[in-house]
């Protein structure tokens, strides 16, 4: 059977992956925002996943104004990297489980989780970036270790779904993939935050005492942590700090009880705090 | 509908309203994230904004490179940061903008912590805004 045996909480700002893709990781600025990724690669190494259901979300790439999913399930057989403005990122096309996808598409919906089906998509930073920083450096003639499953979320219209709608989606994500029969480890990513304001008279907004005491939470008290409400993440993180949602989407998907193996908190990236952490399953 | 969330200084939160408001505005920016468009636009402003109906002000803040008025006319940042990467700006140095500090100030800004929580919680903690 297949089995999500681990979780990855991890920011996904695009300076990262620019850093990444021009080679400058180990310049003085850079530097420490990798250096919390040194362990983070061995685990990737060891822990080999077959699959990682990637939660992250769009910042207006693949989805414009025209069509706005709250949660928008990949079923497509690959994704390329997208143009964001600048070209698309000089990274490997991301290849899907396609069968799981579908299965986890159907189970889903019957769970009452009624999610949008993509058959077309082209994946942004937020996605690719999380994929590099966990794996190290890969050109386009490469190909990830892994095979990707993409849960696309709404956070830039306001309202993002709920924390406490993300945990429970994280469960029935896990009932999905526990149900296929491929014996299949899977790992499963939530992105995006930690506390960042890109926008206006408030922009450069950082709360690292928040970021931290939201990381204690999500290990230790993840219910408490999916109760947060939107203006807590908007006042206190940031308005793009809302991302931090879908680290509930990770977070509901593991064990009540989790162990935390690794944990990487920095300032800055551009004009991101960024946070990482990794969270196995004790049975695993 | 109550908005909690309007007390917050310096902030707009892409709400229903805003998205209603900054439709065509935020169509016009996302186009830009492709090069057959961007060479569009750079060739002639004037007439590819004629391709989308927004609003006089709303061309007037895309003309003017107006980054604080594009959103208060209902431009998101993501939106908008695509108008910005035409330009060869980027999310930092468009904050630099924004925020009225300047490039390097914001940069350092961040280098040392980023902007503080404490008195930029609620608009009654500003001065202005």
């Amino acid at each position: 059977m297949a089995r999500i045996t681990a979780g990855v909480g991890c920011s996904h700002v695009p300076a990262i992956g620019v850093a990444m893709d021009t080679k400058i990781t180990d310049q003085p600025y850079w530097k420490p925002v990798f250096d919390g990724f040194v362990k983070s690669r061995e685990w990737m190494k060891k822990q080999n996943p077959d699959v990682i259901f990637l939660v992250y979300n769009d910042h207006c790439t693949a989805f414009d104004a025209s069509c706005i999913p709250t949660f928008a399930l990949g079923a497509a057989a690959e994704f390329k990297p997208a143009d964001e403005g600048w070209g698309p990122r000089p990274v490997p096309v991301v290849k899907n489980h396609q069968k799981l996808a579908s299965h986890i598409a159907q189970s889903l919906v019957l769970d009452e989780f009624d999610i949008t089906i993509m058959n077309e998509m082209e994946v942004d930073h937020g996605l690719t970036v999380p994929l590099s920083v966990m794996y190290g450096d890969m050109g386009p003639d490469d190909e990830w270790p892994a095979l990707v499953i993409p849960l696309a979320v709404n956070v830039v219209q306001y309202p993002a779904p709920t924390g406490n709608r993300c945990y429970n989606l994280g469960k029935a994500i896990r009932k999905a993939i526990e149900s296929y029969e491929e014996d299949l480890n899977v790992v499963i990513f939530g992105t995006g935050g930690m506390s960042h304001q890109l926008q206006y008279k408030r922009a450069g907004l950082i709360n690292a005492d928040w970021d931290k005491r939201f990381l204690d939470l999500l290990t230790e008290d993840p219910v408490y942590a999916s109760k947060i409400p939107h203006v807590e993440y908007l006042r206190e993180a940031g308005s793009e700090g809302v991302e931090m949602v879908m680290w509930h989407v990770m977070r509901g998907a593991l064990d009540d009880e989790v162990t935390e193996v690794h944990r990487h908190y920095h300032v800055p990236a551009s004009n991101t705090a960024v946070g990482h952490i990794i969270l196995e399953n004790k049975a695993a | 509908m109550e908005k909690e969330y309007e007390d917050i200084p310096g902030t707009f939160v892409f709400d229903a309203d805003r998205s209603r408001e900054g439709y065509h505005l935020n169509q016009f920016c996302i186009s830009l994230r492709l090069q057959k468009n961007r060479d569009e636009f750079n060739a002639n402003e004037e007439a590819y904004l004629d391709k989308y109906p927004m609003k006089p002000e709303q061309r007037e803040a895309v003309l003017k490179r107006d980054w604080n008025g594009l959103l208060e006319l209902g431009g998101n940042i993501y939106y908008t940061s695509k108008l910005a990467a035409n330009d060869g700006i980027n999310f930092q140095n468009l904050a630099g903008l924004m925020t009225g500090m300047g490039v390097e100030a914001y940069r350092d800004m961040m280098l040392h912590g980023g902007r503080s929580i404490e008195g930029n919680r609620y608009k009654s903690e500003w001065s202005e805004d």
